[in-house]
Parts: structure tokens; sequence; C-alpha cells
């Protein structure tokens, strides 16, 4: 069981949408699970056969435990299968085999952090030896991945951690066992920041829907101009939450850590970007000043860069609010995880056609999901979603941003 | 060396004791006439005759605390209690008075006196017959605590408890009174406070006691055999005072540890015993040390039932299974 | 059977340990007195329990046991451990809990011991003594020394277990002990006549096939000169005894005890002291001519400087230090 919500702790297991035997790909929803917050997919995360259903239609699973496993049709599971089917004496079965499990396997590659976040309540789990280990080994326990339970961070991890090779990302699965696989800098540095952010920051979230046809429309009659860059819908939305924030200093912020808030009078806007590694943060400054041409020039040129693994640190840090899109993978909505000391940050979905009905009418219309974290100690609700209300009119009216 | 059962090796200890120190003596219910409940003092009456080997009535209370009295004038008494379950009814005597009478005499009155008798579950003696109670007396500042598990051990540390001066209570497996083991012919005795390695191993540390070092070492080879876990097996014999530092070495190679007794789970000897681990050991955990106890209820009288309170190696292993991470959790 | 509240009739010749016994009594007395003022000043804490009343029964039952005899008495034992040669300095700093106090300050008013003068506790717990007692009575038999061990306990001891398990064993082994009962008619507030179906302590011996007497014990020469019987039966015979020596209690159970109210009348404690065992004494010896006034003033006056002394002498003593907190809890 994954942990759909920051802070899930078990979840209901409301429908199958799978059934024993099914082929299943990375990514198809298995079931339907009810968390603390809300109703949520379980999505597979690897690919193979739905061999074995553990947890029925109405169960209450602990996270971390094991509700199905995916394997080879051919696949031995009989150990896991015995693992997970004992009594639930010792509180959450898991197995060794993780990778063939429903839980997420090591080194997924994930362009930013939807909602499988490894440790839910942030601190690191490790054991007393282990942190003693990591220690003198000078290695950083947060760029370690546990397989104790609740993903407990033991001896054999930290000894995995320092003596492993470095694998090569994305290799085929192994049939069986675990891989223990040496991260990359990007990938501790990643999880570092990822888990200091979802631990201590106390997230919230807030989702919008968004009419993209005036958007579209700009985009369309902009791109027809023919002279300089194509505009990408992610340029519009950086300069619309670049203009909004212009006008919501309370949402472009730092949370200092000392008992102070810096608000930013300038906004400088994280842009979210999938390399093969992982994701990086390149930052388009005062991208309130800029133009949407000019936006759209430096954020192909930062992410291209990006890509190349040729970005300085300070092209990638002093953000002020991060945005990050996974519209281009089909992700309806997603949640991100803020990018300390920033306080916010705008998790963008992809552009579909719905159905929309107005005044008695149905017609077919574009629209995108926008989902806002919000670290609570900066940003209250409704302070988020005023903020988040200026960027839906200004991108369902595009020429607000000159006004 | 011989092997004798652990029954014989305590009455060599008596025996021997008894012929050294014309000041020890053996009272209790049973002991002479009749030669003993569990025949532990065979042969002694007619060795060294009523003044030393005292037949008594059903008296706990009474006979310990004369024992007590003896002590405090100068005797080495040995009060065998039938089984531990009846010392209840003389625990004034060895909490208030043997416990108590060093400290608040000022030093003046050591009371060198040993009570020992079998404890523990037997078969099928229900709810007032079947109790551990080593974690009622090692709570008392003032008493010594054996539990040996070996016939070995039972004779070594009988002799030094007898000649101990500070009250001891000996607490006999009264399933172990069976068990065979070489004893060496020549004297010898193992001093209280040491804690012996009965098995080496490096993955997880057992600590156990008394009838639980069977456990662990059936475990500890089901662990070795179906496992690929490699156990050590450290038996602590003295429970007060407590081995930490053997506890503590044996930890510090393994880095996991389950503490198997017989006594419940409530503040038994396991809790003191994880408290020091914590305390001095917490940098080598690698795991959450984990209690194999008896059941929380009183001792049913049913077979099944008795079998599922007691602990046994399969609680054993899925404790060692899960410090070593080879379950989850 | 000797008939109680009989006056036991002088001998001049005897003179001497008359007064010996009145001086032991007085010396008794004043500490008592001492030590009940010392604990209204805060320098005694926790259950004081003074001997006030009865100093006859220990007074008169211990002039009767030699130096090598073991003696046992409960929480009610100052006056015990005096009259077996413990200075009233040891004493009152163990009630002050210093570390000059014959227990060195770890006992307390409950637990006074005195192994040198072989006088073993001091015990709190009602009846748990007398297994002890019976303990080094059956150590002298298995030695074969001659001395006896006696055992002092009020009458409330005698419903509890330990006191017929040990009397039987006692009985049963003919183990060289006397048992004393303090009969001073409660048992904290309880009266004898309301925890007791059996009103004459002494036929509780029956059970057992045991000697009994019974003796007044506010008269201290009838005391003693039971204790010289029992005694004898013990040390010569290898018979125990059970001595009912009825008394009275002046005092609260304990100083933090009312002295009456509920459970007594100020009347009947009153009357009760016109049989108080020093007056008695007292007034005999004056009537026959064998103390004068002014000796006794002198007697009197004598005490009280030696009481005065142990208070200062308890005042002035330094109390444990931290590092005897951790001593005496095993022989090393």
């Amino acid at each position: 069981m994954e942990a759909l919500s920051p802070t899930m702790e078990e979840g209901k297991l409301l429908s199958w949408h799978k059934r024993e035997g099914d082929r299943v790909t990375d990514g198809d929803v298995l079931a339907e699970v009810e968390t603390d917050k809300a109703v949520m997919e379980l999505q597979a995360r690897g690919a193979g056969v739905l061999r074995k259903i553990f947890a029925g239609e109405g169960s209450t699973v602990e996270v971390g435990s094991i509700v199905a496993v995916i394997a080879e049709p051919d696949e031995d599971i009989d150990a896991l299968v015995a693992g997970a089917a004992k009594p639930q004496k010792a509180k959450q079965p898991a197995a060794k085999q993780e990778p063939a499990a429903a839980a997420p396997p090591p080194t997924t590659p994930a362009p930013t952090a939807p909602a499988a976040a490894p440790q839910p309540t942030g601190r690191v789990k490790a054991s007393p030896l282990a942190r003693r280990l990591a220690s003198e080994q000078g290695l950083d326990l947060g760029t370690v991945q546990g397989s104790g339970p609740g993903g407990r961070i033991v001896k054999r991890d930290v000894e995995g951690a320092a003596t492993s090779t470095p694998p090569a990302v994305a290799a085929p699965l192994p049939a069986g066992g675990y891989e223990d696989i040496e991260l990359s800098q990007m990938r501790k540095t990643i999880a570092r920041r990822l888990v200091e952010s979802i631990g201590p920051i106390p997230h919230f979230f807030l989702t919008t829907e968004v009419d993209m046809d005036q958007a579209a429309e700009a985009r369309q009659s902009l791109n027809a101009l023919d002279a300089g860059p194509r505009i990408s819908y992610n340029d519009i939305i950086l300069k619309v939450v670049a203009a909004a924030l212009r006008q919501h200093r309370e949402c472009n912020a730092w949370w200092l850590g000392d008992g102070k808030i810096r608000l930013f009078n300038e906004v400088h806007i994280s842009m979210a970007v999938a390399v093969e590694e992982g994701l990086i943060t390149p930052v388009i400054r005062n991208a309130h000043l800029k133009s949407l041409r000019e936006i759209a020039v430096e954020s192909r040129e930062l992410a291209e860069r990006a890509r190349e693994r040729k970005l300085t640190p300070e092209e990638y840090t002093g953000g002020t609010f991060s945005v990050s899109n996974l519209g281009m993978f089909d992700i309806d909505q997603f949640t991100g995880v803020i990018n300390p000391p920033e306080t916010g940050l705008i998790a963008v979905g992809s552009i579909t056609e719905q159905p929309v009905v107005e005044d008695g009418e149905l017609f077919v219309q574009q629209r995108m999901r926008l989902t806002m974290s919000c670290d609570h100690r900066v940003i209250d609700g409704a302070m988020g979603a005023r903020f988040l209300q200026t960027v839906k009119q200004m991108l369902e009216n595009p020429l607000a941003i000159v006004y | 060396m011989a092997t004798v059962t652990y029954r014989d090796a305590l009455n060599q200890a008596l025996h021997e004791e008894m012929e050294r120190d014309p000041d020890v003596f053996l009272m209790g219910e049973e002991v002479g006439v009749y030669q003993g409940a569990y025949k532990v003092s065979r042969g002694l009456l007619e060795e060294f005759g009523a003044r030393r080997v005292v037949d008594t009535p059903i008296a706990e209370n009474g006979f310990a605390g004369i024992g007590v009295g003896a002590a405090m004038v100068g005797l080495r008494p040995v009060i065998e209690f039938m089984t531990w379950n009846f010392a209840l009814l003389a625990i004034d005597q060895v909490v208030n008075s043997a416990a108590k009478m060093l400290y608040m005499s000022g030093g003046q009155i050591p009371v060198p006196i040993v009570f020992r008798g079998p404890g523990g579950a037997a078969l099928q003696l229900a709810a007032q017959h079947s109790q551990a109670f080593e974690s009622w007396y090692a709570h008392i500042p003032g008493l010594k605590v054996v539990t040996p598990a070996t016939p070995y051990d039972a004779k070594g540390l009988l002799k030094s408890a007898i000649r101990d001066d500070n009250p001891v209570v000996f607490l006999e497996g009264e399933m172990l009174y069976n068990a065979k083991g070489e004893v060496p012919e020549d004297e010898y005795t193992i001093p209280l406070g040491e804690a012996d390695v009965k098995r080496e191993g490096d993955d997880v540390t057992l600590v156990c006691h008394s009838k639980t070092v069977a456990v662990a070492q059936k475990a500890a080879e089901q662990l070795t055999d179906e496992h690929d876990v490699s156990a050590e097996v450290l038996d602590l014999r003295t429970i007060r005072p407590l081995d930490v530092a053997a506890v503590l070495r044996s930890v510090e190679k393994t880095n996991r540890c389950v503490i198997v007794e017989e006594g419940w789970p409530f503040a038994g000897v396991g809790a003191q015993v994880v408290d020091e681990i914590q305390r001095h050991a917490f940098d080598h955990l690698d795991a959450p040390v984990l209690r194999v106890t008896s059941a929380d209820v009183p001792m049913p009288y049913n077979k099944q039932l008795e079998r599922l309170a007691k602990p046994r190696p399969e609680n054993v292993i899925e404790a060692v299974r899960r410090v070593t991470y080879l379950d989850g959790d | 059977m000797a008939q109680p509240y009989q006056a036991t009739p002088l001998d001049a010749d005897r003179a001497d340990f008359y007064r010996g016994l009145l001086r032991q009594m007085l010396h008794a007395r004043r500490f008592e007195e001492k030590a009940g003022e010392a604990y209204a000043q805060g320098k005694i804490g926790g259950f004081c329990h003074l001997y006030i009343g009865q100093e006859a029964v220990a007074v008169g039952a211990l002039a009767a046991v030699r130096e090598e005899d073991y003696v046992f008495a409960s929480y009610r034992e100052h006056a015990h451990v005096l009259l077996r040669g413990t200075s009233p300095r040891a004493v009152m700093a163990e009630l002050f809990g210093k570390s000059t106090g014959c227990s060195s300050g770890k006992g307390g008013s409950m637990h006074l011991f005195d192994v040198e003068h072989n006088f073993l506790g001091g015990h709190g717990i009602v009846g748990a003594h007398l297994p002890l007692a019976a303990g080094a009575a059956f150590a002298a038999k298995y030695r074969g020394t001659d001395q006896i061990a006696v055992c002092f306990f009020g009458e409330a001891a005698v419903n509890i277990g330990a006191f017929h398990e040990t009397l039987n064993m006692a009985a049963l082994w003919e183990l060289p002990i006397v048992f004393v009962v303090e009969n001073n008619r409660y048992g904290m507030g309880t009266a004898l006549e309301r925890a007791a179906a059996v009103w004459d302590v002494y036929r509780r011996a029956c059970s057992y096939d045991m000697a009994e007497e019974i003796a007044d014990g506010m008269d201290v020469l009838a005391v003693h000169e039971t204790m010289m019987r029992a005694a004898a039966r013990a040390r010569d015979e290898q018979a125990p005894t059970l001595i009912e020596a009825r008394t009275y209690r002046y005092m609260g159970h304990s100083m933090a005890d009312p002295i009456h109210g509920h459970y007594r009348t100020k009347e009947e404690l009153e009357k009760q002291k016109d049989r108080d065992p020093i007056e008695q004494l007292k007034g005999r010896l004056l009537g026959e001519g064998l103390l004068d006034e002014d000796e006794y003033k002198v007697m009197n006056g004598e005490i009280r400087e030696e009481m005065e002394d142990a208070v200062s002498f308890a005042d002035e003593s330094p109390d444990p230090g931290p590092e005897d907190l951790y001593t005496d809890v095993y022989v090393e």
C-alpha cells in the first residue's frame, strides 16, 4: 500500500479495477483506495501479471504492507505469498522482492515527487546502528532507501549504499530478490531535498480546473506570428504565475526558519525539468519583468542545458516559487513537493478536451488542472486559493497579463 | 567428565558444601526422610543426619524466617521450597527480612542464606504451580538471583551461592531436573553474576536463562539450518547481579537481540535487559530488541493451551526474522 | 499459674537489684520522653513508637537473660536495645538518622540493631521477627551452645500466621526460646477483645503443647520472676515458653497516632496510670526503706543528664554522606 496522501497511515481498499491474472502495465490503475483525505487511485508500479491480491475490497491496509503481487507469469512468488499471508501479528508484512510488489521500487525514475512519497512522515527512519555507520562513512541517510519496516534504514542498507556500484538507470527489474542500487548524486540530492521538504513542511494542496480555450487561442495566434520562438502552454503558465505572484506577494515567499518569512518583490520561478537521472529546477529570474517571448526562449534554453547537465548552481537556486508540469506525460493532476525555502508550487496537469455543460448547453472545452502545494506556515488556505484564483482568471483571459 | 543430571549436580553441590562447611544445613519440606520432593536432597539425611537435614512442617513463612534468623547469627542455611509457587507464602521473609537486614542494620548483620527450589512451568500443573518469579526477586536490592540452565552451571552456581554472604534466590528449572550434562569430577565453582555464551553467532543475540536456554538453542539450530541466520545464545545464568557487560559485548557484535524468558511480559527480566541495551548500546542496534515471553495469562491446564502459553522456538525464530529484517514489518 | 496483680514480696537483701530495676525503668522512660520531645521538634521522622507505660516488661524480662543470649523485638524497641547495653547516644542518634546511630542512620526507630550486644532488631513487620528469633534459637541449638533467644512482640501479633508457624516449630524442635507477649491491650487502635477469639493470650500456647506463663506486666518483679523460669526452661530443658505480660501503653500507637479517642477513653488511660510500674516499685521501695527520696532524685538527675547528653550527641552528629547510600546493600 502506497502512501497516497502526506499523512496517510492506512488505506481502505474500495474496489479493484484489475483481477488476478490480468496483465498490467506501469501506471495502470489497479484499485481505488480511500485515504484519510480522499479516494485515490492505486497505480501499478511495474509491468506484469497481477498474480495475487491480498487485500480484499473493503479491507483496510497499512501503508507499506503488500496489497498485491505483480510478477511475470512464471515467476516464483511463493515466498512472497507466504510472507504476506502470515497473520497480521507482524503488523505490516512486506517482502524482500520489493520490485515485484506493488510498492515503489528503489529507482523508478520520477520527474518530481507525485503522490508516492516514500517517507510519509518525513523523518528519516534509521536504526541507531545505521545512523552511526552512515555518520562514520559520511553517508547522507536521506539518500539511502530503507528496507526495514516502514522504510527504516538498517545496517544492510547503509552497507549496500556504501559498497554497491552505480547501476544502469532503469535497468530491467530482476525477477525475485531485490537489488540495491547506488544513488546518483542528483538522485541523492533530490531525495534529500524532497525529504527535507515533505517532512518539516506542513503541506496542503489546492486544486482548480482551468478553461484553457482562450489560452490555446492566444498561443495559436502568437505562434502564427512566425517570428521568434514557439510559445508553449508552459511558457504561458510561467508568465501567468509570475504575473499573479506580483499581485500576491504573500505567496512569493521564503520560509527562513529563524522566525522570519521573506516576501519577495521580484519573482524568480523555479521550473521543474525532468532529466535522465531525475529532475532539476532551473530558475527564470525576474519572470515578472519578462515577456512571454523572453520566457519562452529562456525556459527552452535552461531546459536544454539542464538535460545536458550544464547548469551552474546559480542557475538552479534562488527561486521564489516553483512550477512543475507533467502535462506532457498525460498526468491529469498531481501534487508536487515544495522546494524549500520556497513556500509554494503549482503542479500542472495535462490539457484535455472535456465535455462541459454551461447554461444547459453541452460543448467541448480544453481544460487543465492546477494543483498548488502550499507551506501552511506561510500560506493559508484562503490566501493560496485567492492566488490560484488569480492564476485561473489570467489563464482564462490571457489579456489580463498585460492588464 | 561424568555425565550427570541437573538434579544430581545440585545434590553434589549440597553434599560437597555441607561436607566443606559445618555451618551449612538444609531445611525444607520433605528434604530428609522423603529424600526430597524432587530428590535433589537424596541421601543427604543419611550422610549428615537430622540436625543438618531438617524436615519442616508446611509453613513456608515460618521456616524461611527461621533460616534467616539462623543466618543472622552466622549459620549458612539452604532453605528448600518445594516450589517457588509456595514460596509466595514466605516472600515477606525473603524480601522484608533477608534482603533488608544488612542495610537496615547499617552493615552489621549479613544474611548468608540460599533459598532454592524449582520454578517455572512443568507440565499441566496449571495456574498456581506454573510460575517463573525471577523478575520479582531480581527487583529487590539485597537479593541475588540465580537461574542455572545446565547441570554444570547448577552445581557450580549453587556452590557459589552457598558460599556467598548475601541472600541468594536460586531458581531451579522444574523441567530441567532430568537434563543431563557433563560435570567435572574436580571441585569447581562458577562466580555469580557471569553470563555464559552457550553458542557463538554473528547475526542476532538470544538472551535467555534457565529453561529458555534450551528454547533459544533449539531456535538457534533451526535459524542456522533453515534461515541462514547465525544466532548467539547468551545464558544470563545470574539475573541479579546482571552481567550487563556480556550482554553488551554480544549485542555490539550482532547488532540485534531477542530476549527469551519464561516469565510474563510485564516488567519482566527481559524488560531490564532491554533497558540496559538501549541505554548502553543504542548506537549498535540495527533493530528494536524483541522479547519472547510466556503468554500474559495464568497458565492453562489444557495441554494445547499450555504449549501456546510457553515461549517456544517458533516464537524465537519469528522474532529473530523480524529483527534481522528477513520478514517485513 | 501465678496470679496476676499480686505484688511480689520484697527481699531486703536484694535492694541493690531492685534499685537497679527502678533505674532501668526510669532510664527507659526518660529516654522515651526525650524521643517524644525530639519528634515534636521534627528531629525524628517517620514512625516512632514509644514504650512509656510498658517499661516493667522489658526491664523485668531482660534482667533475667545473659549477654550472650539473642534478643529480638518489634518496632517498639527503644527500651530493649538500651537494656542490652547500647548507649542512649547511639540509640538517640539512630532515631535522629545520624551516622553515629546504632544502625548508622539507615534503620531508624523501627530498626535498631546492635550485634555487639546481641540485640538483633528492631523489626517493622508485625509477627515477622518471631521466626527470626526461632532461627537464632535453632542456631544456638545447632551449635550446642547454651544461648537462648528472647522475642518480644505485641498481643496483636498472635493473630498472624508467623506466630503459629513459629510456635509450632519451636515446640516441635524444642528450641531454646522465650516468646514474650507484651499485651498492652491495643493493636494500634483495635482492642484485643475486638481482634481475638481467645482473650487470654497465654492460652494460645496449649495449641503447641508449649509452657505458658502470665505475668503482671506493670510489676517488674513479677515479670522478672516469670522470665527467670522461662529462661531456665529454655536453657536447661530446651523447651520454649509463651509469656503473656499484661501491660499498658500510655502513648498512641506511634507518635503520629492519637493517645486516646475513638478506641479508648482518657479515663481508662488515667486509671491505668495508677498502676504505673515505676511509681509502684518506687513506692514499695520507699515504703520498705530500701530507697530514700534523695537517692531517687540523684538517680533521676543523673538519668536526665544522660538523656540531655544523648540528644546533644545526636544533634551534633553528622548525617550519613551520599557515599553511604549504596553501601550495605550487599556484602562485597
